[in-house]
């Protein structure tokens, strides 16, 4: 969500991009990627090759083998950290990517750009495997489905100690309980940090009413006496050390915490959040779109989906997965958040530049409070 | 010869100009110029904003805090370490070894340790206390930039007491000075060039501080370092935080101008 428009950075970053791109391009050769190194210089004129660009650890690779084994195509396996090393390394052209998978902003920003290639939907035969409502969740950021393929979601939420909170945890109004003066983690980041007062508001997240901000802002100003810290990804740590007995994180962080804690547990609340997506996606350097779309069908399979998804276990848009879970899987609020939260998650959409510098604005009247 | 001595100064030629008279240069061309590339004196003026106002103030709070503590504590133990000649080598380097762990891993090892779940709070609770809120608090900042600055306030007062002649001293007290009219009339004055190069050693890094006070005042407090920070990274307008850069800039040139006149008008009533 952030714009990057400078001159000097720019050029600094396809310098970078530039170089992790050789580095990265060389690595894959003599990688754990041994067997498919080669296929980097066979991409241009073979066919029977794919270079798929996903997030790190984000997929079980044994769904990949058995995908190179039943359709004989060779697949470049990439990975990156965050969505902006992807757009770099994208960006600098050293790998001609077919597929991609990153995160709802980006996708929404490469679509304006046009550099993302229309999906032919009519080529895949496990599409009706979606579920509807993800698909209409991911209109927010692609108007009719054309350019992306969800693949794993996820939502903010409370994450909280059992141990220092004896009520039901179920609404955002328990971040301005001074019963847990000190006690309480919100979000470093401005967009997390307000959707908090607007959601228990019933408000939308992508309000762009002045009102409707500056309010948030006053609540989140009465709420700052009470509150321990303003974090990012040390607020995981700080509550598996129990430091705080509330905290707003993100479902994927949430699931690592109460793996390595389990006194702790996560709530989406019932005025609703932010929900997002990882998705894949042709970017328009594709050059073998008939594999990479049997790639995104292989992955909406639903023994693949139910593969990956026990690997990564982050809420699948499957519907046939889902059908299948136990129960308990089911209730499990870090991955699947009761209905009616869900019905009043949004995902966020981009406001426009003056809306950011809005934005930015109440930001620092809060810190600076 | 000439020729010679260009050769030796190059290295410290091509440092200066690439790393200091450069980015200098970049930072007044971002502050003095907008978006479209007009002159103007806007991202300057933006100082008077409140909010930037304020975390003026507030980094002068704590800076001023930081400096006086450190001044405070370091002063008699400066002079108590100038005065005995055994031990004082092994103090100093206890206050030197520190220095050579990176800053940060100290600021993130002093937040272990006050943490509400941290060492302290641990030795606490054996004893019945119960947990104290430490950290993420103008206090905890305070206590880090302390910690991270004292040693650059003793090495110049030690230094500067260490130079004070004992004769000076001897010839006062045979003469019937008390030990207080000693300190007041000998011992301070001959070492303020040691208080002034401190406080200017320990002022400057804490005004201009924010990575302390996001670890330790848990992104609570808003310090003018922290202002410039996020018009950098997080607002991506550089122009403003270049401005701001070169307005904390001026403010501390004023500070060591008044600093050193003060030093040298000390050094010449003598």
């Amino acid at each position: 969500m952030m714009k990057r428009k400078n001159r000097l950075r720019c050029s600094g970053i396809l310098l970078a991009a530039a170089l992790t791109a050789g580095i990265c391009g060389c690595g894959a050769k003599t990688g754990e990627n041994g067997e498919s190194g080669a296929s980097v210089q066979g991409a241009a004129s073979g066919d029977k090759t794919l270079v798929v660009f996903n997030y790190g650890d984000y997929i079980d690779k044994e769904t990949i083998r058995m995908f190179e084994e039943e359709t004989g195509i060779q697949v470049e396996y990439e990975q990156y950290v965050t969505p902006e090393d992807m757009y770099t390394k994208y960006q600098a052209g050293a790998i001609p990517y077919d597929l991609i998978c990153t995160s709802d902003y980006m996708i929404e920003k490469m679509i304006s750009a046009g550099q993302v290639k229309k999906l032919d939907k009519s080529a895949m035969q496990y599409y009706d495997n979606l579920d509807p409502t993800y698909l209409k969740f991911c209109e927010a950021f692609d108007p009719g489905n054309e350019y992306a393929v969800p693949y794993f979601w996820g939502t903010v939420g409370i994450c909280y100690n059992t141990e220092l909170v004896d009520e039901k945890v179920d609404s955002w109004s328990i971040l301005w309980d001074k019963k847990y003066t000190d006690e309480i983690i919100m979000e470093n980041s401005m967009r997390d940090a307000f959707l908090v007062p607007l959601k228990l508001d019933g408000l939308s997240l992508n309000t762009t009413k002045p009102g409707d901000l500056n309010r948030a802002l006053d609540q989140l100003k009465e709420q700052k006496s009470i509150v321990m810290a303003y974090m990012v990804d040390e607020s995981r740590d700080a509550m598996i050390a129990g430091d705080a007995a509330l905290g707003v994180i993100y479902s994927g962080d949430a699931t690592a915490a109460i793996d390595a804690n389990d006194r702790l547990a996560y709530v989406v609340p019932k005025e609703g959040s932010n929900i997002w997506f990882d998705c894949w996606f042709l970017p328009d350097s594709c050059q073998h779109e008939e594999n990479a779309l049997k790639f995104i069908d292989f992955m909406n399979r639903e023994d693949i989906a139910a593969m990956n998804f026990d690997y990564v276990y982050y809420g699948t848009p499957n519907k046939a997965v889902y059908d299948k879970l136990d129960e308990e899987t089911k209730a499990d609020q870090t991955v699947f958040p009761s209905e009616e939260a869900l019905s009043h998650c949004e995902v966020y959409s981009y406001l426009g530049a003056e809306m950011e510098e809005y934005y930015n604005r109440l930001w620092k009247e809060l810190k600076a409070y | 010869m000439k020729s010679k001595r260009i050769c030796l100064t190059a290295p410290y030629l091509v440092w200066s100009v690439g790393f200091i008279v450069l980015p200098l240069v970049i930072v007044l061309v971002y502050g003095l110029t907008n978006d479209n590339g007009n002159l103007t004196l806007a991202n300057l003026a933006a100082i008077a904003d409140p909010i930037h106002l304020s975390a003026l103030g507030q980094s002068l709070l704590i800076a001023f805090g930081s400096t006086a503590i450190s001044l405070i504590v370091c002063y008699p133990l400066a002079y108590i370490l100038s005065r005995s000649h055994q031990s004082s080598r092994l103090v100093i380097m206890l206050f030197v070894l520190p220095m050579w762990i990176n800053f940060m891993l100290r600021i993130l090892a002093l937040q272990m340790v006050l943490a509400n779940t941290g060492i302290i709070n641990t030795v606490l609770g054996f004893f019945g206390i119960p947990a104290q809120h430490l950290l993420y608090n103008r206090r905890a900042i305070l206590i880090g930039m302390t910690y991270d600055y004292l040693p650059f306030m003793l090495l110049p007062l030690y230094n500067a007491m260490c130079r004070i002649d004992r004769d000076l001293i001897d010839a006062a007290a045979d003469l019937g000075a008390g030990r207080f009219v000693i300190f007041r009339k000998i011992v301070l004055p001959l070492s303020m060039p040691g208080v002034i190069s401190g406080i200017i050693m320990v002022f400057i890094p804490s005004i201009s501080e924010f990575a302390i006070a996001d670890i330790l005042g848990g992104s609570k407090i808003l310090l003018i370092g922290n202002v410039i920070e996020q018009e950098f990274s997080l607002t991506n307008n550089w122009h403003l935080g270049s401005g701001l850069s070169v307005v904390l800039m001026i403010f501390i040139f004023i500070s060591m101008a008044i600093m050193n006149r003060r030093g040298e008008s000390e050094v010449q009533a003598l």
